[in-house]
């Protein structure tokens, strides 16, 4: 294809967003005195600020790329993954999990999993964390400089060194606090970048219901066609959704995933803390405006023949990421279009920037002080997470390189998440809410979990069994077979966690206060009006949930 | 410390400026390269949208929170 143009405004627009976000990390640099500033932001963030960044570090350009094509290819099912498969997740996080998380002031999840377990329980989450962190660092790294080569023809080396130069630098400048700042501006600049694209979309088809009139009735269905796999686009039935995405796997990254949950933990309070996932989760059901309408746009003007609109073909094959980038270059104009470039870079650096803050952390604390230097001081911890943060990015970059040699590489990763985040989220639930589980269960329960989820995927991959056999069902896809490995990985995790503690030596009681439901005191609500609870409003975006699956049902 | 609401309004006024700019400068002097609807001159009233998202942002947010 024809790369989009950029003239000076565009370049200036661009030219703006690195002077901004390198100008914060130097700004924030001399509030960073000391390794509580680096890795936790202080721990005096307000629930708006951990909240939007609580999104934003899951709201990145690989998503919106994805998703808006994913909605082109299954329509309005692709909603799932925005609703049913975040937000119950979210509120869990925050009324049951997040007092237990933040009362027992951990600095990571690792430090959790030592604390309510032991040490080699912590290390091997701690060493799976910080190998699938870069790993995904790298994957991202890789995808956006494909996205810039594909659309805008900018250099491949340009756009891998300059953009994790930048990260690098305002990263160790500053580490958490200026993550979390930059991952704000990314919300804002993702919204104002690109959510005129469904304004104007939707000017152009001639209104809201003309969108939904115009595409078929499976494409504007959430559950109605979901009682047969064969009736819906993605081939998964409603179990499938419920128990892979909306339980396992959903439940598995957002209570779980040390990048999203480290947001949280920088509040500077327990009702800040758990008012985070909270507010994310309003947010959170609102991003289908920015990429589920505008798939539907550009599949009924891809099927509308006077339109001149294409999807770009890749050696025959559609290209459904193009979607987004193509409605880009549709509408906006000069200005605009940089604009939009803008936004997708910042979620491409800002969610670069939180996976290594991320991994930063778990390195310092959980892997080097754990194993090689327990009396290290506050300041030798700070060198050391500004250490990490250039050898994760060096190692981002590596990988990067190595997926544009072997792109199927890109394969393995998408599956890396239920590797990790599914059999965890298992002895997170079994170790906060059962008090007899005990760390050789814990520790046996994971190591099956994520061995058999690997397993099964490599059983898949090479057909040694049929994919139907994990999703019970003679049709399945891709998506499904990622939906049903989850839970069967959770499930093996949850049974040999229980099996294995039956036999084994569990800790005493006092050493759980805090850490497990029955033992610790229960978050505080007295002299807090019931309007202003964290039920309250957790109850309140659960109405707005079941609402919007109603009303799409 | 300035809070975070600060950089978010300075560079929304920043970058809605530069967008209001581009398209008041296409109204002048037209462009060659054509989009999509660009007779509604989403590129002059997004801009204003930006500046004054951006000025709220920044003109209530001047005030230095505590470290």
């Amino acid at each position: 294809m024809e790369s989009i143009q950029l003239a000076f405004p565009d370049w200036l627009i661009i030219a703006l967003y690195f002077g901004f976000v390198l100008g914060i990390g130097a700004y924030l640099k001399k509030y960073t005195k000391d390794e509580s500033d680096f890795f936790l932001a202080g721990r005096k963030s307000t629930s708006w600020v951990s909240g939007l960044a609580f999104l934003s570090a899951n709201l990145g350009a690989l998503e919106l790329l994805g998703m808006t094509g994913n909605t082109f290819q299954y329509g309005m099912y692709v909603a799932h993954f925005y609703w049913i498969g975040a937000i119950p997740a979210m509120l869990f996080l925050a009324i049951y999990m997040m007092p237990f998380y933040y009362s027992s002031r951990i600095n990571s999840i690792p430090g959790y999993l030592k604390l309510r377990f032991d040490e080699k329980t912590r290390v091997l989450n701690a060493i799976s964390f910080g190998v699938m962190t870069v790993l995904v660092s790298g994957i991202n790294l890789y995808a956006m400089a494909l996205v810039l080569h594909t659309f805008l023809g900018w250099n491949w080396d340009a756009s891998i060194w300059v953009s994790a130069a930048t990260v690098a630098a305002y990263v160790t400048m500053s580490g958490m606090l200026s993550a979390m700042f930059t991952e704000i501006i990314q919300f804002f600049l993702i919204w104002f970048g690109l959510f005129l694209v469904a304004v104007l979309g939707i000017i152009e088809i001639g209104g809201i219901d003309e969108v939904f009139a115009r595409v078929p009735t499976a494409y504007s269905a959430l559950w109605s066609t979901s009682a047969n796999a064969a009736d819906n686009g993605m081939l998964v039935t409603w179990s499938g959704i419920v128990l892979g995405l909306g339980f396992v796997l959903s439940f598995g990254y957002w209570t779980t995933d040390f990048l999203v949950v480290q947001r949280a933990l920088v509040a500077k309070d327990l009702r800040a803390a758990r008012q985070t996932p909270i507010l994310a989760s309003f947010f959170k059901m609102a991003v289908p405006f920015l990429v589920i309408i505008p798939g539907l746009i550009a599949y009924i003007l891809a099927n509308d023949p006077t339109s001149g609109f294409s999807l770009l073909q890749d050696g025959g094959v559609t290209n459904y990421d193009s979607a987004l980038p193509l409605l880009v270059a549709r509408y906006y104009p000069t200005g605009l279009v940089g604009l939009g470039i803008t936004a997708l870079l910042a979620g491409f650096m800002a969610g670069q920037a939180g996976n290594i803050s991320a991994f930063n952390t778990v390195w310092t604390y959980d892997i080097y002080r754990s194993l090689f230097k327990k009396d290290a001081s506050s300041a030798h911890l700070m060198w050391m997470g500004r250490v990490a943060t250039i050898a994760g990015i060096l190692i981002s970059i590596v990988t990067a390189y190595w997926a544009k040699t072997f792109p199927s590489i890109m394969d393995y990763m998408q599956a890396i998440f239920s590797w990790v985040n599914a059999p965890l989220f298992a002895t997170m639930l079994l170790g906060m809410f059962v008090r007899w589980i005990t760390p050789n269960g814990a520790f046996w329960g994971l190591l099956a979990g994520m061995g058999s989820s690997f397993t099964l995927f490599l059983a898949v991959k090479f057909n040694w069994i049929e994919k139907s056999v994990i999703t019970l069902s003679s049709v399945s896809s891709d998506m499904a077979a990622n939906f049903w490995r989850a839970w069967w990985a959770w499930l093996i995790c949850f049974g040999v966690t229980i099996a294995v503690s039956f036999v084994t030596k569990r800790k005493p009681d006092e050493e759980l206060v805090g850490l497990v439901k029955g033992l610790t005191k229960e978050a505080a609500t007295d002299n807090v009006p019931w309007v202003k609870t964290s039920e309250f409003y957790a109850v309140l975006s659960l109405v707005v949930l079941i609402v919007l699956n109603i009303y799409f049902w | 410390m300035k809070p975070i609401w600060y950089f978010v309004g300075l560079i929304l006024l920043s970058m809605g400026a530069v967008v209001l700019a581009s398209g008041l400068y296409r109204l002048v002097v037209p462009s060659t390269a054509q989009t999509v609807l660009q007779e509604l001159r989403p590129d002059i009233w997004w801009g204003a949208i930006m500046i004054l998202a951006g000025g709220i942002f920044f003109f209530t947010n001047r005030k230095p929170v505590s470290e």
